[in-house]
């Protein structure tokens, strides 16, 4: 569509995207706020901030959730890698319907059921319960979703290319390292980070497979928000709105600048095909 | 598209009789006048068809489309400058320009699609200017066929009928006669995408010609079609506007698909039209320098005008000397200029010609194209310059080639060039 | 012997993803399943018959024999199960059409953005995707509570009189605003996708033909931003169906949701296999959807190719 927008699509962008943010700059304003009470103002502080700090029992896990996510994401990431190739690059073999069933499924599962079944197996198998099986219920899930993001890029991306490299000598291994990895790694760096911030956020999974001393930090927030608003877990939620936005937005600034340079280039390069004119 | 029989033709006559405006002899109209000073005075027999629809010619007609002063900017960018234009009822016009010429912004202001920043547009003498683009008796064919993917061939003939609320048994008729000018019957309840580019045009041309707009616009009809079917396609444009009577405008970077198809062509530059005339004329008497490379192949020579006489213009070039053109032209001695002359109307020889009033050239071969039908030989005249000739290769056997290096005489006749000024 | 090294590295590239998710995703299912047939036993782990394979094969057939289908006859006599999956596909279904309604202007509106503005509005659209859902959730609760901001801009407004409270916070109406919020993103992404695909000139050539701008939404722009539609409601039910967090917090106890009858059935009661059956039907409720949609993809993406 190339023709501008009207009063009522500007309208109705600036109504949703006020739905959209409102809430979040409401939460992180209050949460510098001097009183308790987080419907009144009553002054700016970063008091709360201070008290996050002596937090103990949030300290803690924020830690335990930044190994976590750290950890799932690392492996989630290959592991889903592995799975975007075999779906993209390896043609029919034997339980490929199953297989990507299995990397689709958790895409759209409800999270208390993979909880619970996760829950189940290692109980089933008398796994200790701990910082590890979240990891592993956290890689289970985000893998599928960095298969699904690689899967798109390899997909997009010319398969001669690889041919080229073999045809030059290279072995098929060698190859996916250095041409394959080099051209998809932008889809896999933002397939860790996806990994890393299902990891982050996950709350059900995580209660179902976590064990004694691996609360992680939606699990704290979650219990006291029962209980409650409260100013800290207003300056908890900002610090972590903060950390994404800047992941996010750098992210995409740097995607973006890539662009522009490789649009740039493509446009003189054509210039340089043109012949002169008179 | 439409039987090129007898029966075709009485129905729809041609243009021999249909368009039988009386020819003026006076030469070429004040408006070519005024827009082409190279060509006045020459006679309007130029090229190899003769032509009897000429309503420009006629000071009594009236334009049926007329862009008056028209101006459109976008943003700071000047896409058309001032123009004034006027096409006639049953015309086959060409806009031909490069990319960003400001051809295609012109088309789009006839469909309202753009509003001209100032001056207006009249279509059949009225004001259209603020007709927003769903109620002008013109219509489109697009560039990409914008067909609309989620409907039939024939839901996308009948979607202007439609909108028309014409009855549904007339729309279905409609349809099938549509279907049948363009002879995809078969294809009635296909979607777009089953289809072919060149089906996919067709019904794109159906569509547009659907609801007998008054005027036909076409953006780059053929551009996306192969070569083949390009070149069969343009005869068969021309056949259905003869058959349909519709005045067509048509845009286009394509010179060849210009001089092919249209009644007259515009040449346009920046925003601006260097030359309107008929495809012969814009191709026998360009106007410009940019005129002339733009329309085929040109060979141009740098000099100085040495004398100006009636009908005679000599000028001194550094590569062949005093080179004579017979033209009218009006210009000052010692004023640059150019000598404009088609490759074929350059003879090659080894030995020196004898016709003595020929102009003559001295060179070194220096390339040598052969595609069969014809050869170019590009010969290097001592001061630099590069002149194409081309020669049918009308026979097999030649007892002496030309070869590479050899030393080779170039002729053309005083009436076969052009001398032009800018 | 190049070949033979080249087959092992494929297998072994195919070998890993494919056992982690047999073992971590298959696996628990079958588990889940058997566990749905078996009864509450006060023992850790707490049901029975326990499979052990020190038992042999007839200790293994001794256990299918204990299996019933007594969890799934509870399920159906105990009426808050059918209550609460019935309850979830409605609130579910409600919020999708409200979600659809609120994002399809947005979507098109971005759509129909200069293009220079279009890869920042689209950031916009992904950020609170990036943000935890459990944050975005619990932001609503201090505008919605009783006490909360809602109440105090609406009395300071004066639609509210200064001892009346917004009665929002734990009803069904904030486990919808709770969802269309939360899951706006998915909405507005293939929304946006679709219109953005969507070529201008058809558009014209529609208006071209004498159709009003207005009519021609409805036959041109809105038919072929279907597949948009299509894969936004999916995206937005299939989740909502089994959502835990959001009728938790934002909902009262009159809100009944599976995914929370689910949560409430293992932690509070620890009935593992009566909740190891609500999730056996949970997961049968939602296969049509998501076959459904599989195959809307699929066709998208033949469409795409072809």
């Amino acid at each position: 569509m190339n023709r501008g927008p009207s009063w009522f699509n500007i309208t109705s962008m600036v109504m949703g995207f006020a739905f959209l943010y409102l809430p979040i700059l409401i939460l992180i304003i209050f949460s510098f706020n001097e009183s308790r009470l987080v419907t009144v103002w009553a002054g700016f502080s970063t008091k709360w901030y201070g008290e996050l700090f002596r937090n103990e029992g949030l300290m803690d896990a924020a830690w335990v959730t930044a190994r976590v996510a750290f950890v799932s994401a690392s492996i989630a990431t290959v592991l889903g890698t592995l799975a975007a190739i075999t779906l993209v690059r390896f043609g029919r073999f034997h339980g490929r319907t199953l297989f990507s069933g299995m990397v689709y499924a958790p895409l759209v599962m409800p999270e208390v059921i993979t909880g619970l079944s996760l829950l189940l197996l290692f109980v089933a198998v008398n796994f200790d319960r701990g910082f590890w099986t979240v990891v592993i219920a956290h890689i289970t899930f985000s893998m599928c979703f960095v298969a699904v993001v690689v899967q798109s890029r390899l997909v997009s991306f010319d398969a001669s290319v690889e041919e080229a490299a073999m045809d030059l000598g290279c072995p098929p291994g060698k190859t996916f390292f250095v041409i394959t990895l080099p051209i998809i790694l932008p889809a896999v760096i933002s397939g860790w980070m996806l990994a890393f911030t299902l990891s982050l956020d996950d709350l059900v999974i995580a209660s179902f497979t976590t064990g004694p001393g691996a609360t992680t930090l939606p699990m704290k927030i979650y219990s006291q928000v029962r209980l409650g608003v409260t100013p800290e877990i207003n300056a908890v939620c900002t610090i972590l709105i903060a950390l994404v936005t800047i992941g996010v937005v750098t992210a995409s600034i740097v995607t973006k600048r890539q662009e522009i340079e490789r649009k740039r280039a493509e446009a003189a390069a054509v210039r340089a095909d043109e012949p002169q004119q008179v | 598209m439409v039987t090129k029989g007898t029966a075709a033709k009485k129905a729809a006559p041609r243009k021999t009789a249909a368009k039988a405006a009386p020819r003026k002899a006076a030469a070429a109209s004040a408006r070519s006048k005024a827009k082409s000073e190279a060509s006045s005075g020459q006679p309007g027999k130029v090229g190899p068809v003769r032509r009897t629809f000429a309503p420009w010619n006629d000071p009594a007609a009236k334009p049926f489309i007329l862009y008056e002063n028209i101006t459109k900017r976008f943003g700071d960018f000047v896409a058309v400058d001032d123009l004034t234009l006027g096409i006639y009822e049953r015309e086959f016009f060409s806009l031909l320009g490069p990319s960003g010429c400001g051809k295609t912004t012109l088309l789009r202001m006839l469909a309202g699609f753009e509003t001209p920043t100032e001056g207006r547009i009249l279509l059949d003498g009225q004001d259209i200017s603020t007709v927003p683009p769903y109620r002008r008796p013109v219509n489109m064919m697009f560039q990409s066929y914008a067909l609309f993917p989620h409907m039939s061939v024939a839901d996308n003939i009948a979607f202007g009928l439609k909108q028309d609320k014409m009855p549904k048994g007339e729309i279905a008729d409609r349809v099938d006669e549509m279907l049948k000018l363009v002879k995809l019957e078969p294809f009635k309840t296909r979607k777009p995408h089953q289809l072919s580019g060149g089906q996919r045009q067709r019904v794109a041309l159906a569509r547009s010609i659907a609801k007998r707009p008054k005027v036909l616009l076409l953006d780059e009809p053929l551009g996306a079609l192969d070569k083949k079917l390009r070149e069969q396609t343009q005869f068969e444009l021309t056949d259905l506007q003869q058959q349909l009577g519709l005045t067509f405008l048509i845009v286009t970077h394509d010179q060849e698909e210009a001089m092919t198809v249209s009644d007259r062509i515009a040449v346009m530059n920046q925003g601006n039209i260097i030359q309107v005339s008929t495809p012969a004329e814009m191709y026998e008497y360009p106007n410009s320098r940019y005129v002339a490379d733009f329309i085929g192949d040109i060979n141009l020579i740098e000099g100085t005008i040495a004398s100006v006489s009636r009908g005679k213009v000599t000028v001194e070039t550094a590569d062949a000397g005093k080179l004579v053109v017979n033209q009218d032209l009006k210009a000052d001695k010692g004023q640059k200029a150019w000598i404009a002359i088609r490759p074929e109307k350059v003879r090659i020889a080894l030995k020196k010609p004898a016709a003595r009033t020929d102009n003559v050239m001295s060179g070194e071969v220096w390339d040598i194209g052969y595609l069969g039908d014809v050869s170019t030989y590009h010969v290097k005249l001592p001061a630099g310059s590069t002149v194409k000739a081309l020669q049918t290769n009308a026979t097999r056997l030649i007892e002496r080639p030309i070869t590479w290096e050899d030393q080779a005489w170039l002729s053309f006749s005083p009436d076969g060039a052009v001398v032009l000024l800018s | 012997m190049a070949q033979h090294q080249d087959r092992n590295g494929r297998r072994l590239v195919i070998a890993v993803p494919y056992l982690w998710l047999l073992v971590f995703f298959l696996v628990p299912f079958l588990i889940v399943l058997k566990i749905s047939f078996s009864q509450i036993a006060v023992a850790m782990p707490p049901y029975t018959p326990t499979f052990s394979l020190g038992e042999g094969w007839n200790g293994l057939v001794a256990a299918f024999k204990e299996l019933s289908f007594d969890n799934y006859i509870w399920l159906t006599e105990d009426d808050l199960y059918i209550r609460s999956y019935l309850s979830s596909l409605w609130i579910a279904f409600v919020s999708t059409v409200i979600t659809l309604l609120v994002g399809y202007p947005v979507a098109y509106g971005m759509a129909r953005a200069p293009s220079h503005w279009r890869a920042t509005l689209l950031m916009l659209v992904i950020l609170p995707f990036w943000t935890s859902f459990l944050i975005r959730v619990y932001a609503w609760i201090g505008i919605l509570k009783p006490e909360g901001l809602l109440t105090v801009v609406l009395q300071t407004i004066g639609i509210l009189s200064p001892d009346e409270q917004v009665r929002v916070l734990n009803t069904t109406t904030a486990v919808y605003i709770g969802i269309v919020y939360s899951y706006l993103p998915f909405m507005v992404l293939p929304l946006y996708s679709a219109l953005e695909k969507l070529d201008g000139s058809l558009l014209e050539a529609a208006e071209d033909l004498g159709c009003h701008p207005l009519k021609a939404f409805w036959v041109i722009t809105f038919p072929l931003s279907l597949p948009g539609v299509i894969a936004g409601c999916f995206l937005v039910f299939i989740p909502a169906v089994g959502e835990f967090v959001i009728p938790d917090l934002l909902g009262g106890s009159e809100t009944l949701m599976i995914g929370k009858t689910l949560w409430a059935e293992f932690f509070s009661n620890r009935d593992w296999p009566v909740s190891s059956a609500v999730a056996v039907i949970l997961l049968l409720v939602l296969i049509l959807p998501i076959v459904l949609f599989q195959r809307a993809q699929q066709r998208a993406q033949e469409r795409e190719a072809g």
